[in-house]
């Protein structure tokens, strides 16, 4: 891991806490709930329960009924009510349970979150974040392990963010919570309880729209985010024994992409992998081709390749390590652009 | 079928008195109140028609016959509290405060047109159906939430009663309490579905009875009987009574839009033929001139005031400084994204449409 010396020594300065990413997300709402009376939590068992994953544990015991508020189980219902109470000045951060339980709420945010500041050309913004697990691996039932970011990031008028992560998981959403327009936060619900790391206790933001080298290389820029960034790094690890080293980019944002930095990477490398485990066809990815397209053509010493979720429905958990890419898979794709 | 909810009414379609409990309410100057914003409703709808066939304007949502429910809903409203029109609650939305010059901006394909009021609390119509009822009820407990004696009123017709969003959006102000008023107008027709096709149930105001919250059947062409019936509603949100459902029992005269023929779907010659009988102003008229508050001189008066207040707004609708492309890339996030800001250069670059 490459980690620069301001931002160690920034580190080693402030109090930190080892933290898995749903601890840091936990941390995350109790900070932003306990800096502004006008933020509030809404969601589906959010409140006694903390949350199914526990994301909002102890928050409602903390800032009471109001604050952390149970809703009945009505997607459209607690969107749109956020949407209204964004309208009247509050700052609601909204909980849907699984991603693929948005859809009930996709016309709400397909109609009105993402277009109210247009159409009012600013007279109202929604200050809202929908948070939202995400992703397979973790053998939940159907619909329980979708990863559709796509359909959010084609969408005008909504950020999409996907820390993969515990510093990033609390910097990302503060950073997410204090935007002034709406931004869908999805969590990988797979390393949900993961690796820890050294989280700083106080609050903190990452900035929204930019990305990460998490590790770098001559050869080829693997680009990834959320669950999809710890294969890609298990992949550039074996490539690496290999003498193929690898720039691995963590996206963090998807909408908007940071050109930037796949720019940079991609005319210094000439070789593109793209890492998701959303389906293939209209995903994240190839947007990103797109950009390098446009940025880096002349650059490209290879055909840039994808490893993706494929074009089926995600299947059920038997089936879900064969439909999700695997480390295998991305070696694979490093060696073909290397051999181009 | 015993009548659980009965229609509540005021004045018949003749102007009688037909209940008296309220009489001491029907003073003059709220009749004259009343029938003034009426008058300048439709004579503004009226233009907004023949704006439309003239080719002034776009596609233009009538509303006449719905003159009462709109006007007598919308004068019971206090000055914080917040309103969810759809399109075709312009009247109650103009009536509420929102800028006559503004609203023909909208109809003619201006994004200037959707900015809000400068004084209310109104929110540019809502297009998909029923989606902003969960909005007015979120923005009634954030009234809740902040503490203060403020409400909401979400406008909708039969057609968004089987919507998920008409459930949903009641049944989130009933778990919650909300401050809200819901405000359906049974016009009888979703564009061409009758309502008997819409939904099995007799009435609309019964499904307040699935939330368990208080439902009002009223005579939406009586505009006593809607403002009163609102202003009750009202009331019982403001003293933490939780949300009302009103059915106001209405007639779309015209087309559902300047783009639909309605003798399509129903027999609007009918319709044509007794719209002097029911017409919810006339019935005002009926009303004031039997009780000695009708008054020639200042009907004329205001009816010159209105002519020129629409005609002023028009020509500034007709002469507003022509569209900057530039407006639509300039307010979809606070600061542009750089993908955006770079199609918005693309384009002034190209110069856009000649």
């Amino acid at each position: 891991m490459v980690m620069s010396k301001e931002l160690a020594e920034s580190r080693s300065a402030v109090k930190t806490n080892s933290l898995t990413v749903i601890q840091a997300i936990n941390n995350g709402l109790n900070v932003m709930l306990g800096k502004d009376k006008h933020t509030l939590i809404l969601g589906e068992d959010v409140g006694k329960n903390g949350g199914v994953f526990r994301a909002t544990d102890g928050l409602q015991e903390k800032f009471g009924e109001n604050r952390v508020v149970d809703t009945p189980l009505s997607e459209a219902g607690f969107v749109g009510a956020a949407v209204g109470m964004a309208f009247n000045g509050l700052r609601p951060i909204v909980e849907i349970q699984f991603l693929g339980f948005i859809y009930p709420a996709f016309e709400q945010i397909a109609t009105h979150v993402t277009r109210t500041r247009t159409r009012t050309l600013g007279h109202y913004n929604l200050q809202m974040v929908i948070r939202a697990p995400y992703g397979s691996g973790v053998r939940s039932p159907e619909i329980h392990s979708d990863s559709v970011e796509a359909f959010f990031a084609h969408m005008p008028g909504i950020k999409v963010v996907c820390p993969s992560n515990a510093y990033d998981a609390k910097g990302l959403l503060i950073a997410a919570i204090e935007d002034p327009d709406p931004v869908l936060f999805l969590e990988p619900m797979r390393l949900y309880r993961g690796k820890r790391e050294d989280v700083p206790e106080a609050k903190y933001s990452v900035e929204l729209g930019k990305g990460k080298l998490v590790e770098q290389g001559d050869d080829v820029t693997v680009l990834a985010w959320g669950a999809m960034m710890p294969v890609a790094l298990t992949a550039t690890e074996q490539m690496r024994q290999h003498g193929i080293t690898c720039d691995v980019i963590d996206l963090r944002t998807l909408y908007p992409l940071d050109k930037d930095i796949i720019s940079e990477s991609v005319q210094k490398t000439g070789r593109v992998v793209i890492v998701h485990e959303g389906h293939e066809t209209g995903g994240v990815g190839s947007e990103i081709i797109s950009i390098i397209n446009n940025t880096s053509f002349l650059y490209l010493r290879a055909p840039m390749e994808r490893v993706t979720g494929f074009d089926v429905p995600v299947p059920l958990f038997a089936l879900e390590n064969d439909y999700l890419p695997t480390p295998e898979r991305v070696s694979q794709a490093i060696r073909k652009v290397v051999n181009f | 079928m015993k009548v659980r909810y009965p229609l509540f009414q005021i004045i018949d379609k003749d102007g009688n008195l037909t209940n008296q409990k309220y009489e001491d309410k029907l003073t003059g100057d709220k009749a004259k109140l009343l029938y003034y914003h009426m008058t300048r409703i439709r004579t503004y709808d009226q233009k907004g028609v023949a704006l439309q066939r003239q080719g002034r304007i776009g596609t233009y949502v009538p509303f006449a016959g719905q003159e009462a429910s709109q006007v007598g809903s919308a004068l019971a409203l206090a000055d914080d509290d917040w309103m969810f029109p759809t399109y075709r609650d312009h009247g109650a939305s103009l009536t509420f405060g929102a800028d006559l010059d503004r609203m023909l901006l909208h109809w003619n394909g201006r994004m200037e047109g959707c900015l809000p009021s400068r004084k209310k609390n109104i929110l540019p119509a809502s297009i998909p159906i029923a989606t902003h009822l969960p909005h007015a009820a979120g923005a009634a407990m954030a009234e809740t939430y902040k503490g203060t004696n403020n409400a909401a009123i979400a406008y909708f017709g039969d057609g968004a009663t089987s919507e998920g969003d008409f459930h949903e959006g009641l049944n989130i102000a009933s778990v919650f309490k909300a401050p809200v008023v819901f405000f359906n107008q049974n016009n009888g027709f979703a564009i061409s579905l009758p309502v008997e096709r819409q939904m099995n149930s007799e009435t609309i105001v019964q499904k307040s009875e699935a939330y368990g919250i208080q439902g009002v059947r009223v005579d939406g062409m009586d505009v006593f009987a809607v403002h009163i019936a609102v202003q009750e509603a009202l009331e019982r949100a403001r003293n933490g009574e939780g949300p009302t459902l009103i059915e106001a029992v209405t007639i779309r005269f015209g087309a559902h839009t300047t783009a639909d023929d309605p003798s399509k779907y129903r027999d609007q010659e009918k319709i044509n033929r007794m719209r002097d009988e029911v017409d919810p102003i006339l019935r005002l008229e009926r009303f004031m001139t039997m009780n000695g508050m009708w008054d020639e001189e200042w009907v004329k008066q205001i009816n010159a005031v209105i002519k020129d207040e629409i005609n002023t707004a028009i020509e500034a609708m007709e002469s507003y400084k022509k569209p900057d492309v530039a407006i639509m890339f300039d307010h979809v996030f606070e600061k542009p994204t750089w993908t955006i800001e770079q199609q918005r250069q693309n384009l002034l670059r190209v110069g856009g449409r000649k």
